[in-house]
């Protein structure tokens, strides 16, 4: 009954909760100005967490067929073409057919791991939690598919599982009676068997040009800002961190990237904000609304019986 | 801009680049079921306090039948919100803790206190039996209904999907009134026209503050809330203003009356407070499908903050 | 890594080679220029810090405007061109170049298109008789064998290259038009993106510099692939990029251990490492099979120590000097058994009996109709593979079946399907691109009836020997005798792989491993089944499968797998000190003289003889690698030296000289001859030709096309078609166009067009894409249209096998297929179904060649032969 009370949702579960066994918050530094977009990320960790397939449908959206995280999609590799010059001075190609040269920017988003995470915030089973490394994770033996964290993520990461019926699944089945599969979200968990096995997660194993870089979060945003100072220095167009920031709406990423345009151009939110920043003022809000409905209840009764 | 040539899979809108049109945030999981509790979690809720006041002033046929309606929409809104689970047999991890970051939790134990209230009264009420208790359970009742009938608002509030986060002031209030309407309504065909007059009143008055309330709403929301002028949030936007307008000036022209006005009057009422949780869950899901919608205020937000 | 710059031409090595681009990344971020030379722009493109777009079939246009560039800016690295190369060489004075001939080489025989080389000579160096002159059946020659060099020495050079007929003065006539603007108007590239290209690349070579190209299959699979690569080398050697750390020409090979498959070869003509194969017509005996293959100087004059070592591995002690060690078992060769030539006699129902172990040809040859249909003619099939790829199921599923041209009541061919295990379920070697062996474990049993390669050859063998058990002919004896004792393990009897690999890597008369090619005997005393293998297992380890970090030992991570020949790393690394045996520069250093020590070394093996002093000069009378001096490192070459003129080997020109591809729809900017003379053309009726240039009827396929990989799916697609993660990440056949093709045509993004040509139509998603570059060819903008080539009828995701639309015309050399560029037409909409796709590819066609009939064209030695 303890738990009853116990508000996992704050974002000071770790490392406090964790007292001794806190670990160091383990993330992922993603810098796609090296992503050759051959998708090893994806497959990896398809394979490693037996992510079942998750449908064949051509988008003719570039090379990208996967479209966005899912509950099926862990690791989705993004594809941009674009006509801008990769650097600010020239590169690229100068036929006189093409106007502009090419490129084409490939980015393998993931969860965020946020450090205030709308997901785990909002979820009333508990499932979701945060762990010893700092990372979020979804018990699978716990959700119960009340779907509140799917729209609570500001990235549209995660998702509820949704699977084909099965052929013997009775035809009129009541919505009561096992109408999915699986019917729990899923994501990216941060490789969290592997971590505690002292293994790096499998994206980031599988990544051929070390794109994925995982560790200790405060080496990875060492890392990235000598990497943005390379980049700049060398003139490379629209290069920026993306939720490195300890200070942003979500307290910064425990998963962060590299971009070289603007969040949205990848299909990444510009400025999120966990929902539940604003809680407190919601929850009073709330109260008064409460408060309000009493009195007006009580003012119908003013005037008499009929 | 987009790369795309046939102009088919492109930018939506000019202001700004997205990934393919794609969303950024998900659409909600949640299945009709969920407006369908909103509906009756208000209803009992808003009943809930109708019955108290009721007792309180001695009209007796009118407490009764609100204790019922109030118990009943009692059962009804959990069997809903179970069968919308993904894992249905695991509705009751829902108490393994309790968050105030999220409302879901919240509003379990709001529910489960309120439901066990409102029915144990009920029951105690059919059975003629230990009044004392039932009194008590009455007043516990009456005390969850408020925040019953309200956090459903804040619940959608706290989440991602723009055009509620973004509602976070109105949507309690909103639902809140909509709650306390549904139940003047319920109460209005439930009751003589001549023990009515508070149920009627209510129904009336809520439904003019709740019309108002969307209009503010919409008003304030700005860019947002265009998506409550298309598609379903649109249309059932529009039955909402139609049933509700129409219920509540029968109600009020003839509602005193007649019964079968009121009838015909707590009818449309009822209609419109469904389409009113309606179009606001259907524009959930508009707005969530439209990464403008998520792109464009964050921008702005970003460029304001320098 | 080391490289300072890298171009990757004729490759998309970041899609189809991952793993290996990390380097490139990493030289990359280490400031090295990367560049891509491609028809389109690939994730290759994307990582490369310049792309150049060109037309598909170009390169050597492109790649001799470079020679051009260097010769004409004297940019060649002077001292490494004069001592190390065949530039002072002084060539025959018969010898007529291309440039003066009209796009022939002297020594063209018009009658049976071929070219005999006896005019590319050195001067006063005889050609011998078979040398260079392939005997029939199509042997191409292992380079270097070096006809009449008496000591290695070519018998005439001018060390001031001003000879009018030596090498460099040959060479600097020979690419004297290609020009910057002729490359732009023939390539379609910018002037000044050839100029970068060329300059970068100048930039970045000599003593402290090197440059890298690295290419696949995008040079290779042309009517004049070889030559493509030709053309790369002559820049590497006038730039002084061969045998130095950063430079070289990467060859980035195809499947996990198509190098071994080289090595140890699947290849008809040649035995285990690059040994001739025998034809009836010659090499009576042991004795005249090593003299007509052996090589004054260089390595290639031990060749009698591989090729006894090789009879002991095969027949042990039933191998004696008394009978020729066996010579005799070997099997010969009577004519060409190359693939599609193989293929093109199955159609004429000659060929009986076929075994297709790991192989997709329904899908991944070239003219698939014709690779299926000749199917339908054998009496059996043996089909040995994971899954039942297309190539099993032929004859219930296939186009052919779909337009009623083959029905399975009607085929005759048995079929039978083996399932194979796959690398997981089995130990083994990979050989890579760098020659390097890698070890594989097995990780699992294979399933059910899997069964290993290994498995099911030698238990295939064990049969056919217990069936002749009885038998005294004498043409069974090459079977009974052979020595085919594995020790096996587990329940399915696996044979051990690292018995194999012992028994290549080779013992002395006491069983001991040998450690080194170096001593190999031809008394009998050694057996060794692939010489250049020889020490892979010294000292009895498996050293292929030694797995040593490469944070515990240098860049060069000789301890990491095992490098043929004698772990040598880089090859020909000699070139990386100057002549006196001194580094080129402090930056570039990799193997030197340790004038101390009286030996070569440095962080790699050398690949020189460890105590061949730098003045070493050979006596006139000195044989084998003591022909070759001490400033010479190309010790494969018969005069140690870098070739930039080839006089034996190649069937199609002693320098790479601009053609057109067999179909485009140019003619030849520089010669009346407007593809390669010497190209092999099919014979068969089924593989019918668009006509070109401005041939009348061209414009019925006026498009280019070329066809390629991408990263989600592998070749014929049998290892991913039925993968699900990977067919979910490429679900579908789509065709790459750009928008104003797109428009031009009708196209519509996302949904459907049929690409068709004489052979065939096939339909795709159309992919439109910016990507995929039109090019001003000759002033007018011609688009190029891109097809991957994986998909089949077949598997989770199915689709139009691009090889349908192939033809058969092939490369002289090595008779490979020009997949990567051709003609073809594009139209909106699905193909025809049923038997409107045969009636509607005809009748386009019909309609095609009936208006080149009327207006004939005649091109200098190569007139169709249908
Ligand atoms: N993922 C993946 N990897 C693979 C394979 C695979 O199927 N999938 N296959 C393996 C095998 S068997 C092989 S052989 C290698 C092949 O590796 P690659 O040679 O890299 O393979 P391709 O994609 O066929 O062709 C490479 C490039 O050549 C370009 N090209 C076409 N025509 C021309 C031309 O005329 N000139 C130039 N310069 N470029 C041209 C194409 O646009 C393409 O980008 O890859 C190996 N690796
Ligand atoms: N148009 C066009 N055509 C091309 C090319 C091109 O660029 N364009 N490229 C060409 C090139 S470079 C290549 S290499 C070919 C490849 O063409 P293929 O070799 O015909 O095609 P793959 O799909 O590689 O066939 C290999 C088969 O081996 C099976 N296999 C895998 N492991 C094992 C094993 O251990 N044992 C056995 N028995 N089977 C196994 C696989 O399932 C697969 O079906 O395609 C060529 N064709
Ligand atoms: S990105 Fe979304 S799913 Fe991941 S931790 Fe943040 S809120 Fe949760
Ligand atoms: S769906 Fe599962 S993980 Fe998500 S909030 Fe509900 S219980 Fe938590
Ligand atoms: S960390 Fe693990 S779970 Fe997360 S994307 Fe990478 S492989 Fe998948
Ligand atoms: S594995 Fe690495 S390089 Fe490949 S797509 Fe993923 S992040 Fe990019
Ligand atoms: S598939 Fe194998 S050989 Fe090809 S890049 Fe990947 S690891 Fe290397
Ligand atoms: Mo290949």
């Amino acid at each position: 009954m303890s738990a009853l009370a116990q508000p996992t949702g704050s974002p000071a579960a770790w490392p406090d909760t964790y007292g001794d066994e806190a670990k160091p918050r383990m993330g992922f530094f993603t810098d796609t100005s090296v992503c050759i977009g051959c998708k090893a990320c994806e497959v990896a960790c398809k394979e490693w967490n037996l992510i079942p397939e998750d449908g064949r449908l051509w988008t003719g959206e570039s090379y990208d067929n996967t479209s966005e995280l899912g509950a099926n999609t862990w690791r989705h590799v993004a594809f941009v073409e674009q006509r801008k010059p990769l650097k600010l001075d020239g590169g690229g190609e100068t036929a006189e057919l093409d106007a502009e040269p090419l490129r084409w920017l490939m980015e393998s988003d993931v969860c965020k791991h946020c450090t205030h995470a709308g997901c785990l915030d909002v979820c009333p089973t508990g499932s979701l939690f945060r762990t010893e490394y700092g990372t979020v994770v979804v018990q699978e033996d716990i959700c119960n598919g009340c779907g509140y964290c799917v729209p609570a993520c500001p990235f549209g990461v995660l998702d509820k599982r949704h699977l084909p019926r099965k052929a013997d699944d009775a035809p009129l089945s009541l919505p009561l009676l096992g109408k999915k599969e699986d019917g729990r979200v899923w994501k990216c968990t941060l490789c969290y068997d592997r971590l505690k096995g002292g293994h790096e997660p499998a994206c980031a194993k599988a990544c051929p040009t070390d794109s994925i870089q995982f560790g200790p979060l405060d080496e990875l945003r060492e890392r990235a800002d000598q990497r943005l100072e390379k980049l700049r220095a060398e003139r490379w167009n629209g290069a920026q961190l993306y939720g490195r920031d300890p200070d942003d709406g979500v307290g910064g990423f425990g998963a962060f990237f590299l971009l070289l345009d603007e969040p949205e151009v990848y299909g990444l939110p510009p400025d999120p904000v966990v929902p539940t920043a604003h809680v407190a003022e919601m929850w009073r809000n709330t109260a008064i609304a409460a408060a309000a409905m009493l009195v007006g209840v009580a003012a119908a009764f003013v005037g008499g019986r009929s | 801009m987009s790369h795309h040539h046939d102009g088919s899979i492109t930018a939506v809108g000019t202001q700004m680049d997205s990934y393919y049109g794609r969303p950024i945030v998900k659409e909600p999981v949640w299945q009709p079921e969920i407006p369908f509790y909103f509906f009756f979690g208000g209803l009992a809720g808003a009943s809930g306090v109708l019955h108290a006041f009721a007792g309180l002033v001695g009209n007796k046929t009118l407490a009764r039948r609100t204790l019922l309606i109030g118990a009943a929409a009692d059962i009804v809104g959990p069997i809903l919100l179970v069968s919308d689970l993904g894992r249905p047999e695991r509705a009751l991890n829902m108490f393994r803790v309790f968050k105030v970051t999220s409302p879901m939790s919240v509003g379990s134990w709001v529910l489960l206190v309120s439901g066990s209230a409102s029915n144990t009264a009920a029951a105690l009420e059919l059975m003629g039996k230990l009044k004392p208790v039932k009194v008590a359970a009455e007043f516990v009742s009456a005390l969850a209904g408020p925040p019953l009938a309200t956090y459903t608002g804040t619940l959608i509030a706290d989440t991602s999907i723009p055009v509620w986060h973004e509602a976070r002031h109105e949507l309690p209030w909103l639902f809140g009134a909509s709650a306390a309407s549904s139940a003047g309504a319920a109460a209005a065909i439930a009751v003589p026209v001549d023990e009515a007059g508070p149920a009627r009143r209510l129904a009336i008055g809520a439904s003019v503050v709740t019309l108002g309330l969307k209009e503010v709403m919409q008003r304030r929301l700005g860019f947002v809330g265009e998506v409550y002028e298309k598609e379903e949030a649109g249309s059932y936007g529009r039955i909402s203003k139609l049933c509700t307008g129409a219920g509540a000036a029968l109600l009020a022209l003839a509602g005193k009356r007649s019964r079968a006005a009121a009838v015909a009057g707590g009818s449309l009422v009822l209609a419109g407070e469904v389409a009113l949780r309606w179009s606001v869950f259907r524009a959930g899901f508009q707005s969530a499908r439209d990464p403008r919608y998520v792109v464009v205020p964050q921008r702005e937000r970003k460029a304001a903050r320098g | 890594m080391n490289s300072d710059c890298i171009v990757i031409m004729g490759s998309n090595m970041a899609e189809n080679h991952p793993v290996g681009f990390q380097w490139v990344m990493e030289a990359r971020e280490r400031g090295a220029e990367v560049i891509h030379v491609d028809p389109r722009f690939t994730r290759t493109s994307a990582m490369a810090t310049k792309f150049a777009g060109i037309r598909a079939g170009t390169d050597i246009a492109f790649l001799g405007g470079i020679v051009n560039y260097i010769l004409e800016h004297g940019r060649w690295f002077d001292e490494y061109v004069k001592s190390y190369t065949n530039a002072p060489v002084i060539i025959d004075d018969k010898y007529v170049d291309a440039e003066d001939a009209d796009g022939l080489f002297s020594g063209w025989d018009p009658e049976k298109k071929k070219y005999s080389n006896e005019t590319w000579q050195y001067m006063g160096m005889e050609a011998k008789a078979s040398a260079g002159q392939p005997p029939k059946g199509e042997q191409s020659g292992h380079g270097g064998h070096g006809g009449g060099l008496s000591h290695g020495e070519p018998p005439e050079e001018d060390e001031t290259l001003q000879h009018p007929n030596c090498v460099f003065q040959i060479l600097k006539r020979h690419y004297k038009r290609y020009t910057p603007e002729f490359v732009s108007e023939t390539c379609g590239c910018s002037v000044e993106d050839f100029l970068y290209v060329a300059e970068k690349l100048c930039e970045n070579s000599g003593r402290e510099r090197t440059s890298a190209f690295a290419y696949a299959v995008g040079w290779t699979q042309h009517t004049f692939g070889v030559q493509m690569i030709r053309a790369a080398c002559v820049i590497q050697l006038l730039l002084g990029n061969i045998g130095r750390p950063g430079g070289g020409i990467m060859a980035l090979r195809g499947h996990a251990s198509i190098q071994g498959s080289t090595d140890i070869p699947t290849l008809y003509n040649i035995l285990p490492g690059y040994l001739q194969m025998k034809h009836t017509d010659d090499a009576k005996n042991l004795k005249e099979y090593i003299e007509e293959n052996t090589a004054p100087g260089g390595w290639w004059a031990k060749l009698d120590t591989y090729i006894v070592s090789l009879l002991k591995a095969w027949w042990g002690p039933f191998a004696t000097e008394a009978n020729d060690y066996c010579f005799d078992y070997l099997p010969r060769i009577d004519d060409d058994n190359s693939n599609y030539w193989t293929v093109q006699q199955m159609l004429q129902g000659r060929v009986k009996g076929y075994i297709v172990a790991g192989e997709n040809p329904a899908v991944g040859s070239s003219n698939g109709r014709v690779n299926r249909l000749a199917l339908s003619k054998l009496d059996w099939l043996v089909v040995r593979d994971l899954v039942e790829i297309e190539t099993a199921a032929f004859w219930y599923d296939s186009p052919e079946v779909e337009t009623g041209e083959l029905s399975p009541e009607q085929i005759g061919t048995e079929v039978f399907f083996m399932p194979a295990s796959t690398h997981v379920e089995k130990d083994g070697s990979f050989t890579n691109t760098q020659r390097l062996l890698q070890w594989h474990f097995k990780a699992v049993e294979p399933k059910e009836d899997c069964r290993s390669e290994l498995w099911f050859y030698y238990h295939l063998g064990k049969k056919i020997r217990e069936k002749l058990k009885e038998s005294q002919e004498d043409r069974d004896k090459p079977i009974l005798e052979l020595q085919w004792h594995y020790p096996t393990s587990g329940q399915i009897e696996e044979p051990s792989a690292e018995a194999v690999i012992a028994e290549i890597s080779g013992r002395d008369a006491t069983g001991q491993a040998l450690a080194a090619y170096k001593l190999l005997r031809a008394d009998g005393t050694t057996s060794c089944g692939c010489w250049i293998y020889c020490g892979v297992y010294a000292e009895d380890e498996n050293k292929a499968a030694r797995k040593k970090p490469h944070w515990e030992q240098n860049y060069t991570a000789l301890e990491w797998a095992w490098a043929w020949p004698a772990n040598r790393r880089l090859l020909y690394n000699r070139a990386s000190a100057d002549p006196d045996g001194k580094p080129w520069s402090e930056r570039k250093k990799l193997v030197w003289w340790d004038d101390e020590q009286k030996k070569w070394t440095g962080t790699d093996t050398p690949d020189f003889e460890e105590e061949k002093p730098p003045d070493y000069v050979p006596d006139d009378d000195a044989e084998g690698p003591d022909a070759i001096r001490g400033d010479h490192p190309f010790i494969m070459q018969a005069d140690g030296r870098g070739w930039l003129f080839v006089p034996q080997g190649l069937q199609d020109g002693p320098m790479p000289t601009y053609y057109e591809p067999h179909e485009s729809p140019f003619d030849n900017p520089l010669y009346a001859q407007r593809a390669n003379p010497a190209r092999q053309v099919s014979t068969v009726d089924e593989d019918p030709y668009n006509p070109v240039a401005n041939e009348p009827g061209a414009d019925e396929y006026p498009f280019v096309m070329t066809t390629y990989r991408l990263t989600e799916h592998h070749t014929a697609g049998g290892m991913t078609r039925f993968t699900p993660y990977l067919s979910e990440l490429q679900p579908a056949m789509f065709v790459e166009v750009h928008p104003e093709l797109a428009r031009e045509r009708g196209l519509t993004h996302g949904e459907w067009a049929t690409i068709v040509t004489a052979r065939s139509a096939i339909e795709a998603r159309v992919l439109v894409t910016d990507r995929m570059r039109p090019v001003k060819v000759d002033g007018r903008v011609t688009h190029q249209v891109g097809l991957p080539y994986h998909w089949g009828s077949r598997g989770l995701t199915t689709g139009g096998s691009a090889n349908d639309l192939l033809h058969l015309a092939l490369d002289p050399n090595v008779h490979i297929m020009e997949t990567k560029g051709l003609t073809c037409d594009i139209q909106p909409g699905r193909r025809p179904k049923g038997a409107a796709l045969a009636e509607f590819v005809t009748s386009k066609r019909d309609r095609a060649l009936r208006a080149r009939e009327t207006a004939p064209r005649v091109e200098p030695g190569s007139e169709r032969s249908t």
